[in-house]
């Protein structure tokens, strides 16, 4: 078995919106090609942690490091030309754009991006759809445009926040497949979830994320013999 | 050609025609400021100055320098939109995160500032700029008599607008633009400079006030007090209209010259108001503005 | 340096009658001023104290960013020098007629706007009052380009004539010290309470059940009203209206004497008025060109001290302070 390559390295991560203090010395790191997922309550900062990476929270401390280059150091818009992307909780479909100038909009930085028959194949809800304004979407239509439009840049390693949040079972169902996909194109994604049985599905480890600071770390078989202790944390 | 309203239609073309010149003003300077406003979410004040500026920088390329009027159209815009990306990076970025009115003032100061700075270099008087050759002589309607220049004036000042409404509803460009009007947070992690896009944005936005300049200097004086009296006129123009759309900027601008043109027919004496009385009509009946949003 | 300020705020505590002698010193030095400075100088400084003291009620008390209060100033100094002019009122009676109409024109322009935010709200203001301007410009009585000139000064109560103008100085001086009064009290009212309480969260405001812009348009009224009086004087005064008066330019320059003062402080103003009238006067002597210079101070203001001088002094002392308490 060979050594897994080491993309993401954060380590005593802090970060801060405006004077209030939320990363208090997160650590985590990511192997390539992994589906790691961020569990916590509301509130713990997994939404933060994202947005620190991808520079969009700018008052930062710690290290944080991907493929080598330092995320802290770069300004927010080189960030993306790692080939890292953000799904966003909110999901960030801009009501002033079209399905398609949605999809479009962030620049391919790498020739690997998918094409858009790929893309159509992967979320066939989304084709022929061109010209809706983007936000008229339901929102699982929403979250697939906007997972769609970070696959068409070529990033290989997906921040991904909540993408079933709100979501009929059914269309759960499609981005979970959607997500093995992925996996399978050897992508790397950082996963944050509430609904434990999608995170089992999916990921291969487990951070557990509690004001502000990972806690723990489970593998995935580990993670079925430690409900007790998930539930816990996690206050179910 | 018969009357309307006990005028005869002669006359009420000919003013309609006469308005669109200051309609293309007012299109020209309101969607630059719709556009800043989108973008940076500032009231650029200073617009009217950047306006008179162009004017100025043109008659002094001509009296100066000998560059002559076509000259003037390339190179003074982007003499202007170059010292409005100035200020730009070293100032107005520094106000976005505080209160909307700081960087209005901050403006309004700019605009004080140059308006005052021209009156002491080259006085108060008008200054007199020729009609470039090739655009001097006049079009017989039938109607009326339209001078050639006053006809280009409509006509590059609707095509420029329209380019730039293309370029905004069409383009890439515009899509990254209109998305970080929404999110500029979100727009960044896609990879985009979005403090870079904002000073070419106010700088272009600058350079189009600076190119109305260019089109005024044959047809009004050249003169340190054209722009503020234009702006604030403007700024009725973009309350009417609302500042949420480009498209509407432009329609409202055009639509008010005429109107003014209009009233310069029946009631003289109100066509300086005229505008003025349409914005208050709309504040009552269309408070966000005919094509506003409010938030 | 922080012990000597500490010692100083513990002294003036402790011995409150420093407050009296320096009041009793600063109303000595406002008596005396006429013997010792230009009392026309005076005068103005006097005038736009009251003016920039008015629109700091909207400005920093209310949160409303008014670019158009040269209509008020300049629309009752019209008024007031057409009915001294031409219908030969009183002094008393063409002040009061001018302040009056200042005080309706804020009405309308209140109601017009108040329910408007923020920068729509100061496009308003500033449209209105070009409006105005324009209206000015093609009035006859105005006088366009020409102005009213030579207003009679009258007497004052019938007794003082006012052609003196030590004794117009202190008519104006009066009047400037009551107008003041009113917006002290008004500020220290239970208004001017829920005024603050707007200014600091308007949406709970609205959630407390306050009628928030009604509020607002009282204050924006009585605003104008003062604005109206201070140009009232003043047009009494100099003898003159003429079209600077309801210009954009002095919009602008009122706004900046209560920045450069600092907004929302009731010092503010006075400190901010004082120092612009004098450095205009200053300026005109010495062939430097006013507008640059205001707008250059009006740039630098905002970029380096948006509390201005007070504001700025203030806060600075009670950093030294809190670190003397420590
Ligand atoms: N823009 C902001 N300004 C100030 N505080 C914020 C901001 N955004 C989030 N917070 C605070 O930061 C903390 C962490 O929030 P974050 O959104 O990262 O949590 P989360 O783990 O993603 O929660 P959830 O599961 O609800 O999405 C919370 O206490 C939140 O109140
Ligand atoms: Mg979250």
């Amino acid at each position: 078995m060979h050594h897994p390559v080491r993309r993401l390295e954060v380590e005593d991560l802090h970060s801060w919106y405006g004077e209030s203090h939320i990363l208090h010395g997160a650590s985590l790191h990511v192997n390539q090609g992994e589906i790691v997922t961020l569990l916590g309550r509301n509130g713990a900062g997994k939404t933060t942690m994202m947005r620190t990476l991808m520079g969009i929270v700018q008052q930062r401390k710690g290290r944080a490091v991907l493929d080598g280059q330092d995320l802290l150091a770069m300004p927010a818009h080189h960030v993306a030309r790692l080939g890292l992307g953000f799904v966003p909780e909110e999901r960030g479909i801009f009501s002033s754009l079209n399905v398609l100038e949605n999809l479009l909009l962030p620049p391919a930085f790498r020739p690997s991006g998918m094409a858009l028959e790929q893309i159509y194949t992967l979320f066939p809800n989304l084709q022929g759809r061109d010209t809706t304004i983007g936000t008229r979407l339901s929102g699982g239509e929403q979250q697939m445009l906007a997972i769609a439009r970070i696959l068409r840049t070529g990033a290989d390693f997906i921040l991904l926040d909540e993408p079933t949040e709100g979501l009929a079972p059914v269309i759960v169902e499609d981005i979970s497949r959607a997500l093995g996909e992925l996996k399978a194109l050897g992508l790397t994604i950082i996963l944050v979830e509430q609904n434990i049985r999608f995170a089992m599905a999916n990921a291969d480890r487990h951070y557990v994320m509690e004001q502000g600071r990972v806690v723990d770390e489970f593998s995935n078989e580990a993670l079925q013999s430690n409900m007790a202790k998930i539930n816990a944390y996690l206050g179910v | 050609m018969p009357d309307i309203f006990g005028v005869p239609a002669a006359v009420l073309l000919g003013q309609v025609l006469l308005g669109l010149i200051n309609g293309s003003f007012y299109a020209m300077l309101s969607l630059g400021l719709a556009i800043i406003f989108g973008m940076l979410n500032v009231i650029n004040f200073a617009h009217g100055a950047f306006y008179m500026l162009g004017a100025f920088v043109t008659w002094l390329c001509l009296t100066q320098l000998g560059l002559n009027y076509w000259a003037a159209l390339v190179v003074v815009p982007i003499v202007v939109g170059v010292f409005g990306a100035v200020v730009e990076r070293l100032f107005l970025r520094r106000l976005y995160r505080i209160d909307h009115l700081y960087s209005l003032l901050f403006t309004f100061g700019l605009a004080l500032a140059m308006e005052g700075l021209f009156r002491y270099l080259f006085g108060a008087a008008g200054k007199p700029y020729p009609v470039p050759e090739t655009l001097t002589g006049v079009f017989r309607l039938g109607f009326m008599v339209l001078p050639v220049y006053r006809a280009w004036v409509i006509l590059a000042s609707v095509l420029v607008c329209l380019l730039v409404w293309l370029v905004m509803e069409k383009t890439r460009l515009g899509a990254w633009l209109r998305a970080a009007t929404e999110n500029p947070s979100l727009v960044t992690a896609f990879g985009i400079n979005v403090p870079l896009m904002l000073t070419l944005t106010y700088g272009f936005c600058v350079g189009l006030a600076g190119f109305a300049g260019v089109l005024a200097a044959p047809i009004y004086q050249v003169s340190p007090a054209m722009g503020s009296s234009l702006i604030v006129i403007v700024f009725a123009v973009v309350v009417i209209g609302g500042l949420g759309s480009i498209g509407g900027a432009i329609l409202t601008g055009l639509s008010l010259g005429v109107i003014e043109g209009l009233t310069k027919v029946f009631y003289p004496s109100a066509s300086a108001i005229v505008i003025f009385v349409v914005m208050v009509l709309v504040l009552i009946l269309r408070p966000a503005g005919l094509f506003g949003r409010e938030n | 340096m922080s012990m000597l300020i500490k010692g100083l705020a513990g002294f003036t505590v402790k011995y409150k009658w420093i407050w009296w002698i320096g009041a009793f010193v600063l109303a000595a030095t406002l008596l005396l001023a006429p013997a010792m400075v230009y009392p026309l100088l005076l005068i103005n400084i006097l005038c736009f104290v009251l003016f920039a003291s008015a629109l700091n009620l909207v400005l920093g008390y209310a949160g409303l960013l008014s670019l158009g209060h040269a209509a008020f100033f300049g629309g009752a100094a019209y008024v007031t020098a057409h009915a001294a002019k031409t219908w030969g009122l009183p002094f008393e009676a063409s002040v009061l007629l001018g302040t009056l109409f200042a005080a309706v024109l804020g009405l309308v322009f209140g109601l017009i706007g108040i329910r408007r935010y923020g920068i729509y709200f100061a496009m308003i203001t500033l449209a209105l009052a070009q409006m105005l301007y324009f209206i000015a410009v093609q009035m006859p009585f105005t006088g366009g380009e020409d102005g009213i000139q030579s207003v009679p000064r009258g007497m004052f109560l019938g007794l003082v004539d006012l052609g003196d103008i030590n004794a117009m100085y202190y008519v104006v001086l009066g009047a400037v010290v009551i107008g003041l009064m009113v917006l002290w009290r008004t500020l220290h009212s239970p208004f001017g309470h829920i005024l603050a309480a707007i200014r600091e969260n308007e949406p709970r405001a609205v959630s407390l059940g306050l009628d928030v812009a009604y509020y607002k348009l009282i204050a924006f009224v009585l605003s104008a009203t003062l604005s109206g009086l201070a140009g009232s004087l003043k047009v009494i005064a100099f003898q003159l209206a003429s079209l600077n008066n309801v210009s954009w330019h002095l919009s602008g320059e009122v706004v900046l004497m209560t920045l450069i003062g600092g907004m929302g402080t009731f010092a503010g103003p006075i400190i901010g008025a004082t120092f612009v009238v004098t450095l205009e006067h200053m300026l005109a002597t010495s062939g430097l060109p006013i507008a640059l210079v205001i707008g250059v101070i009006f740039m630098a203001c905002v970029m380096l001290f948006r509390r201005g001088f007070y504001g700025e002094t203030v806060a600075r002392l009670k950093v030294v302070l809190d670190r003397g308490h420590d």
